[in-house]
């Protein structure tokens, strides 16, 4: 006790958290992986992944080349000369002047893969994960907040704020929540990633609502409140300054459970046709590909965002269970 | 007299995490001789309830290592060498416990009747009708009104001294040879405490059990204990008969725990506190000035309370409402520079006057003038500059604080919201000033609410009263929550500040003692109502209505005090 200023909630989560070393590598896992999506966002990483570097459907590298493909590209090589092709003598007139580009030698085998227009597996996965992690991340941003000024609302002020809530909630709730993306996604009649945010933010809010109005009625009968009211303190002080410190854990430990759902629901919602527009890529819209690869046996593209997708899921799930320990409001 | 337990070398630790652990009990030996009530008393964090809960097998396992060395016999048996099953059957048949919070001590969702036949049925294997029989008797026997109503009763259907009945039939169910008692009676009113330990002091002759009742309370030991065990840090500081602790105490934590509460016909200026009995400065024989209470011709009312009452409306069927009058009819004066004392017991109103009149509940009708202007009428932003002239301290520190605050955010907020001071720079030095004036280093100004004891946060919390200089300060039961001796620290420091700053108090408590302590004027409330309002003196020299001799009467008064030695 020499130090003037003690550690805040922070410090002390922080410390907490260290310990753990399951949360640790979790951790690791999530800041690796919001490091891809910060490369490739600024276009350090795997903004080529468009280009067709392979053969179509070129197997991983582990495996080898696929002998049929092999073969066929061997003979193309060994094809000799046709004196008879009607054309020859206009392609080499144009392929002087630089017109036609002779077709690239396409790799037979790539690191994981290529998928059928022969882009690399591993490139289209980051660059994938990009649009998954801004959906998920950016969506469950939104809903959290929406649920948490709800919330806040609602179990602060009671009585007719909280019926008017309790009642827009209770409506929200009562539709499938399958058909109301549908209905949110065929109204805003747009496809693109800040359109999955809206629908997923805009139909998530209602479990963040739901608790965190619970934690303001809990908390604003408590001394400390009411302490804060008799020195004059206003209603947004005490609904944000006071209490909201008091109850984050809550948002926050929301706010990592429904990265994780958003995530797969974009993976539900682009298999369902229903996400990322056309040229835009992301783990659902691969996986979407994947049903129609894997009936011809290539199993690498369902492979590489399944574990990507399942690598991420599970470390952010671990981290938010540790989080919830370390948190713990109890600051005795 | 045979010994019925011997504790002896009883060391405890608790793993706090990997690396720190911290011994709670440090090599207490004790016994409780057959048929013989045994008290062991000792603030928070002296040991006591875990020394019991050890005897109980109760501590959790994790967490809790019991020294090699310890010991702790029943009836010849070494409980520390038996293993969980044989420990349980012990439990609940030949050592029985009574906890602290009957509410949360009885199953809600069972009823009473069922509660207590199941210990019937799990040790002595009656079946359900002989149980029923059994636990009617017992009921009967715990002085339980209507035995064969409340049997069928749900434990929240009953009051909180009801309740301590139920778990007091339950405990002496198996006709246990050892009942303990932790705390029986803190949770209770002051008239409920009276009945529940005169019916454990029958109980313990009519059974000859063995009782080790663990009190923070020494004027409640005299009541019922033979002998007596002073603890304190996890040692024993004093052993012997009753009569020899309380009358002659020999060790100076003893004394000071005797004297440091107010006593009913004394009143020193200041309260001699633990450090004054350990230095010597306090102690038998030197001379203490008493302190003069009561209005004077002189006083001018500072709050002028006429008939105020407040009402809760409970909804009931689908558009009746019951209304239900926490308090009716409460008018009085507050002169400036003096204390009001009100006290009651629980469901009485006197916290309800006090909220009310900081707004923090809204006025059914009634007025209360302060400086000619009613506080109950006018707009909330009309109240606004009167927030800071009335202010509050609530009775848990550990939750009237933001957990989430520095001490220095508690204390900056209240003096930038009334623009006291003239800028960032100017308020800290004020608030680290009134840090210290509380008692507080100048260093906690960074530091977070958790680190600091109960009596420390309260000086917290008068601290940011202060910041505002009120007028009138609320102290709702604001030292209720704190230890013995911490209390009369606390006590001394709000009568300094009253000297200094001249501020008038409404001093809310169940506690007649220190309410006579504190107050020049005491208004007795009971179910919402005053039912007497007199000076301090006259009140407790001659107390006119029933009520109030009966809430003296039940004050323990197991000691004398110096005045009267």
């Amino acid at each position: 006790m020499t130090d003037t200023f003690s550690p805040g909630l922070w410090t002390l989560a922080w410390r907490r958290l260290r310990v753990d070393r399951v949360a640790m590598a979790a951790l690791g896992v999530v800041v690796a992986f919001l490091a891809l999506l910060a490369l490739s966002g600024m276009g350090l990483v795997a903004a080529d992944w468009e280009r067709e570097v392979g053969v179509n459907y070129a197997p991983p590298a582990f495996i080898g080349p696929d002998a049929a493909t092999a073969a066929a590209q061997a003979a193309h090589v060994a094809l000799p000369p046709n004196p008879f092709d009607p054309l020859a003598g206009d392609i080499a007139v144009l392929g002087k002047t630089g017109a036609v580009v002779a077709p690239e030698s396409k790799r037979t085998t790539l690191p994981f893969g290529a998928d059928k227009w022969g882009h690399d597996i591993v490139k289209k996965t980051v660059k994938g994960g990009q649009t998954s992690l801004v959906v998920g991340l950016g969506a469950a941003l939104l809903a959290v907040a929406l649920g948490t000024l709800f919330g806040a609302l609602a179990g602060f002020y009671g009585g007719v704020v909280d019926d008017l809530f309790n009642w827009f909630y209770s409506v929200f709730t009562a539709i499938p929540s399958i058909l109301m993306i549908l209905t949110v996604a065929a109204v805003l009649q747009q496809k693109g990633v800040a359109t999955i945010v809206l629908i997923l933010g805009l139909t998530g809010w209602t479990g963040p609502f739901r608790l965190i109005r619970a934690e303001y009625i809990k908390h604003k009968g408590r001394e400390y409140v009411l302490a804060a009211h008799a020195i004059g303190a206003s209603n947004w002080q005490k609904m944000f300054h006071h209490i909201f410190p008091n109850v984050s854990h809550v948002a926050l430990v929301q706010l990592s459970i429904l990265v994780v759902g958003f995530i797969k629901a974009e993976v539900i919602l682009s298999f369902l046709g229903f996400g990322v527009p056309v040229g835009t890529v992301s783990w659902g819209s691969m996986l979407n590909e994947a049903q129609n690869e894997l009936i011809l046996g290539k199993w690498w593209q369902l492979a590489a965002a399944a574990s990507a997708m399942a690598l991420l899921v599970t470390a952010f799930s671990l981290l938010t269970d540790a989080l919830r320990d370390a948190l713990d409001p109890k600051l005795k | 007299m045979n010994d019925l337990l011997t504790v002896r070398d009883l060391r405890i630790r608790f793993r706090i995490d990997r690396h720190t652990s911290v011994e709670a009990v440090k090599g207490v030996s004790f016994s409780v001789p057959e048929n013989t009530t045994v008290a062991l008393v000792g603030e928070s964090g002296s040991g006591k309830s875990v020394s019991s809960l050890a005897v109980m097998g109760l501590l959790p396992r994790e967490t809790t290592t019991i020294a090699p060395g310890s010991q702790i016999r029943f009836n010849g048996v070494d409980l520390l060498a038996l293993g969980p099953d044989q420990r349980r059957a012990l439990c609940g048949k030949e050592i029985a416990m009574i906890f602290q919070e009957p509410m949360s001590s009885l199953n809600p969702v069972f009823t009473v009747g069922f509660q207590i036949g199941e210990v019937l049925r799990q040790h002595l294997g009656l079946s359900g009708r002989d149980a029923r029989t059994r636990t009617l008797a017992l009921l009967g026997e715990v002085g339980m009104p209507d035995p064969a109503v409340k049997i069928d009763a749900y434990p929240s259907q009953l009051s909180g001294g009801q309740q301590q009945r139920v778990m007091i039939a339950m405990a002496i169910a198996c006709e246990p040879k050892l009942l303990i008692a932790d705390e029986p009676t803190t949770a209770l009113d002051v008239t409920i405490q009276k009945q529940i330990v005169a019916l454990i002091a029958s109980l313990q002759k009519k059974r000859n059990m063995a009782v080790l009742f663990i009190t923070h309370d020494l004027g409640l030991v005299g009541e019922i204990a033979d002998r007596v065990i002073v603890m304190r840090h996890g040692e024993v500081r004093e052993e012997g008969a009753a009569t020899q602790v309380l009358q002659a105490p020999q060790d100076p934590y003893t004394r000071a725990l005797l004297y440091c509460r107010p006593t009913l016909d004394s009143r020193p200026q200041r309260l001699p506190v633990i450090d004054d009995f350990l230095s010597g400065v306090a102690g038998p024989g030197i001379a203490i000035t008493e302190r003069t209470r009561g209005l004077t011709a002189n006083d001018t009312p500072v709050l002028v309370v006429d008939k105020l009452c407040k009402s809760f409306f409970t909804r009931q069927g689908l558009f009746g409402k019951r209304t239900f009058k926490a308090i009716e009819d409460v008018s009085f004066t507050l002169a400036r520079g003096k204390t009001l004392g009100i006290v009651g017991e629980s469901g009485s109103g006197k916290t309800t006057v006090g909220l009310t009149l900081l707004r923090l509940h809204q006025a059914t009708s009634g007025s209360a003038l302060f400086e000619g202007h009613d506080l109950m009428t006018m707009t909330e932003r009309a109240y606004l500059p009167y927030k800071r002239r009335i202010q509050i301290i609530f009775q848990n520190p550990y939750a009237s604080l933001n957990p989430r605050f520095t001490v220095g955010q508690i204390l900056m907020e209240p003096l930038r919201i009334h623009r006291i001071g003239a800028d960032d720079r100017a308020r800290v030095t004020l608030a680290q000033a009134l840090l210290e004036r509380v008692g507080l280093p100048a260093a906690a100004f960074g530091r977070y609410p958790h680190e600091f004891s109960g009596g420390q946060r309260q000086r917290i919390a008068i601290a940011r009263c202060l910041t505002m200089k009120p007028d009138i300060l609320v102290c709702d039961e604001s030292v209720s929550a704190l230890d013995v001796s911490v209390q009369a620290q606390v006590l001394n420091l709000l009568q300094d500040l009253q000297d200094e700053f001249g501020m008038s108090y409404l001093f809310i408590s169940h506690d007649l003692a220190v309410v006579k302590y504190m107050a020049d004027q005491v208004m007795v409330m009971q179910h919402g109502k005053v039912v007497e309002m007199a000076d301090a003196d006259t009140l407790y020299r001659a107390p006119q209505h029933p009520y109030t001799r009966s809430l003296l009467a039940a004050i323990p008064r197991g000691i004398k005090s110096f005045s009267s030695q």
